[in-house]
């Protein structure tokens, strides 16, 4: 599957108010292309911190879904977030991981995880349910398992390399964040 | 000034959520902040992990202290510049500072000595926390975090919090 259906298949199956953190690069473009939200939390930089916002967050709203959109480079730059999060298990926590074993943002430079699973790693790292998927349809029925279900979860999606030229995200980051904010608290 | 009175004092502020990476001279604060079932203390693995998680406690109203040793300011710039002083979000680092004037271990004193001018170099304000003015400098150090929304550090050199 492409990296954009994968995130069209995801925002799709979105209700209005689960908070989502989507990773720097791409992931963030073509979800504020494909469904953008005032509860979209989109990074620009501080990579590899996806899953650690995530955790903040689902720690502090634990009657929300926090759902964090990454990368294999961004989970890969801060592993240890895995652990922390095995260990604080939050419920109301999904770190989906969309997987093209590449820094396909800058490039396409190789990374590990063509060898290294990451659900694997989560797993073992104290994550309650893992999934892989390798298809739209088994993402799709991975993400509603998911989201009807108690976490931490973590969904590993392997993608395609590439994709269409999406612009940037158009906000500042203040406004991404105070809108973010806002709707998080007006819900 | 005791560790119990300190975390009392940053309480008292209304902060709530602490994530950190630990050093000796943050032990006992560490410790308390453990122990208190009123605030969430998080071991983070890396300093800008901690950073992370604070910014994302900030998103879910939460008040953040992150934890650190000066060592991690500089593993930390980037997430920094790049999160926190980005999307302008409040938040006190409460930084130890192993190597102050060149008395240390030798792999602190040069991040011992480079710190302020890291601090300086992202425009990071700081207060240096001492042993009769802490009070005063922590409501120094939240009003500017409260009025310019970024992160402010309050460096800790070893004797101060006792």
């Amino acid at each position: 599957m492409k990296r954009c259906e994968a995130i069209k298949a995801i925002a799709g199956l979105l209700k209005k108010d689960e908070p989502v953190i989507s990773a720097n690069g791409m992931i963030s473009r073509e979800m504020c292309a494909t469904r953008d939200r005032s509860h979209n939390f989109y990074m620009l930089g501080s990579m590899g911190l996806a899953s650690s916002i995530g955790l903040g967050l689902a720690l502090s709203v634990p009657n929300k879904k926090v759902i964090v959109i990454d990368g294999d480079g961004n989970v890969l730059m801060n592993l240890g977030s895995l652990t922390t999060i095995g260990k604080l298990c939050p419920k109301n926590l999904i770190h989906v991981v969309l997987d093209n074993e590449s820094h396909d943002s800058t490039g396409g430079q190789p990374t590990a995880s063509k060898i290294a699973k990451l659900e694997e790693i989560a797993k073992a790292s104290g994550f309650k349910t893992t999934r892989r998927a390798s298809s739209i349809e088994m993402l799709k029925e991975a993400m509603k398992e998911l989201l009807a279900s108690d976490g931490p979860s973590f969904l590993l999606a392997k993608v395609k390399r590439g994709g269409e030229p999406v612009p940037r995200v158009p906000y500042e980051p203040e406004v991404v964040k105070d809108r973010f904010k806002k709707a998080l608290f007006d819900d | 000034m005791k560790a119990d009175e300190f975390c009392l004092l940053l309480k008292g502020y209304g902060f709530n959520f602490f994530a950190g990476v630990p050093c000796t001279i943050l032990k006992d604060i560490i410790g308390h902040l453990l122990n208190d079932r009123d605030v969430i203390y998080i071991t983070a693995t890396r300093e800008e992990e901690a950073i992370g998680i604070a910014t994302g406690a900030y998103l879910g109203g939460k008040k953040s202290v992150v934890l650190m040793q000066n060592s991690g300011i500089g593993n930390s710039m980037g997430a920094l510049g790049s999160l926190p002083l980005l999307y302008k979000v409040p938040m006190l680092l409460l930084v130890s500072w192993r190597g102050y004037r060149g008395k240390d271990a030798p792999e602190h004193l040069i991040m011992g000595e480079a710190m302020l001018k890291l601090l300086r170099s992202v425009g990071i304000p700081f207060q240096v926390l001492s042993q009769w003015g802490i009070e005063e400098e922590v409501s120094t150090a939240v009003r500017d975090m409260e009025k310019r929304q970024i992160p402010i550090a309050l460096l800790l050199r070893r004797g101060v919090i006792k």
